[in-house]
């Protein structure tokens, strides 16, 4: 029994959320949509590391879940709007983990992506048509 | 008879909604995003619509990952705003139109594409926050909308492909419909952005534009591109931009442009909008 490989796989940096990912994340991400509701976020405020039992994820996911390693949390399936919810608890937007994911600071992926928007406006007057206001 | 008279596509960022229920429009950082609706509220206060149908992705309000329909819309005559998890308070109620939307499905079904009914469906940021963007500004809202969802989360996924012959059944759904109906098309999600992993963090302007000229005069260009190829340049998140060939291939092979806007970056998202019409 395998998971069917895809060409997206050998995109470097990059953790498509494909069965494979849902399979293994299923408890983890299923706990973090709980998280929608508050009275379940106080009861994970509370308590944590039992909240993660009841949902059943597995050791390395709740002790990542506990150390807020969104890496970690990945790897071990968690879809990324899911872990987003997870994220609040740590005090992190998606800015936050977007740097983390990367080892760098939040200020650093801002400018990033300022880096990577530069002379955009150029780019709209070469196009043409753009409303510039 | 049901009519489609305007197509229109924006992103649908959270922070968006969160910079929306701040009041941040005004902030340097904002501006010019917000400045870039300014003229399709204008249009869409002229032309009136009568209804909406909104097409996004749900991120995790109404669809868990237990049952995940490729294409879901919304059934009902009352679509609810929940908490999300992060904070966004909000928004009120949105109301739809059962009939017109049991029209939809039925005509969307006997042209062969196979959609899920919902008779309550949450409707989360991805619907909201265009809704707010272009509809704020009223007192209470004043259109119907009916949320057509597409699944952009979990893969597999359907295509570019899918999404413009989707819109084209969903104009052939519209035009049998036998009420006087003003409708407008809304694709939202996009353009470029990647939340997860250490690739987090792309915006690939150049892409974003060729995407934005080739969905306004060449659409046919877009449904050659596979989901890896969207994936790789616009980034894992990126790919929502299948969800404008839905608004897309409901306008006729010729639109005219009344209205394109660009602003990069808006949170990790390079931001587009778009008013298209059929070609007078």
């Amino acid at each position: 029994m395998v998971w069917t490989r895809h060409d997206y796989d050998e995109i470097p940096g990059t953790y498509v959320f494909d069965g494979k990912r849902a399979n293994s994340g299923y408890a983890l991400n299923k706990m973090a949509f709980s998280f929608n509701s508050e009275e379940n976020r106080k009861a994970f405020a509370a308590d944590m590391d039992g909240y993660c039992r009841r949902y059943g994820l597995s050791d390395e996911q709740r002790e990542a879940v506990l150390a807020g390693d969104f890496l970690k949390l990945l790897h071990l399936g968690g879809n990324v709007y899911y872990l987003a919810k997870i994220a609040v608890f740590h005090g992190l937007n998606v800015q936050d983990a977007g740097a983390a994911f990367q080892g760098i600071t939040t200020a650093e992926f801002k400018q990033k992506l300022l880096d990577q928007s530069a002379g955009f406006e150029t780019q709209l007057k070469r196009e043409g048509g753009y409303w510039h206001g | 008879m049901a009519k489609i008279i305007g197509g229109l596509t924006t992103s649908h960022i959270p922070a968006v909604g969160n910079a929306m229920a701040e009041g941040l429009e005004q902030d340097p950082y904002w501006k010019r995003f917000f400045e870039g609706y300014e003229p399709v509220k204008q249009w869409l206060d002229e032309v009136k619509p009568d209804l909406a149908i909104v097409v996004y992705n749900d991120h995790g309000l109404n669809f868990f990952l237990n049952q995940v329909p490729t294409f879901a819309l919304g059934c009902a005559d009352n679509y609810q705003n929940d908490d999300e998890g992060w904070g966004i308070p909000a928004s009120a109620d949105v109301p739809g139109d059962a009939q017109f939307s049991w029209h939809l499905a039925e005509s969307l079904i006997r042209q062969e594409f196979d959609m899920t009914t919902c008779q309550e469906m949450k409707v989360d940021h991805g619907f909201m926050v265009p809704m707010n963007l272009f509809w704020r500004h009223h007192e209470s809202w004043p259109l119907k909308a009916i949320p057509l969802a597409v699944n952009t989360v979990q893969h597999p996924l359907t295509s570019a492909a899918r999404c413009f012959k989707l819109g084209k059944a969903l104009r052939k759904a519209v035009d049998s419909y036998p009420d006087d109906l003003k409708v407008v098309v809304i694709g939202t999600g996009g353009l470029s952005h990647q939340l997860q992993g250490e690739r987090a963090g792309i915006i690939d302007v150049e892409f974003d534009l060729q995407c934005i000229d080739k969905i306004i005069n060449e659409p046919e260009w877009m449904t050659g591109l596979s989901n890896d190829y969207i994936m790789e340049k616009a980034g894992t998140e990126g790919i929502e931009v299948i969800m404008w060939m839905i608004m897309r291939g409901a306008l006729s092979d010729k639109v005219d442009v009344l209205h394109k806007h660009y602003h990069a970056p808006i949170s990790n998202t390079g931001a587009g909008v778009l008013l298209l019409t059929d070609a007078q």
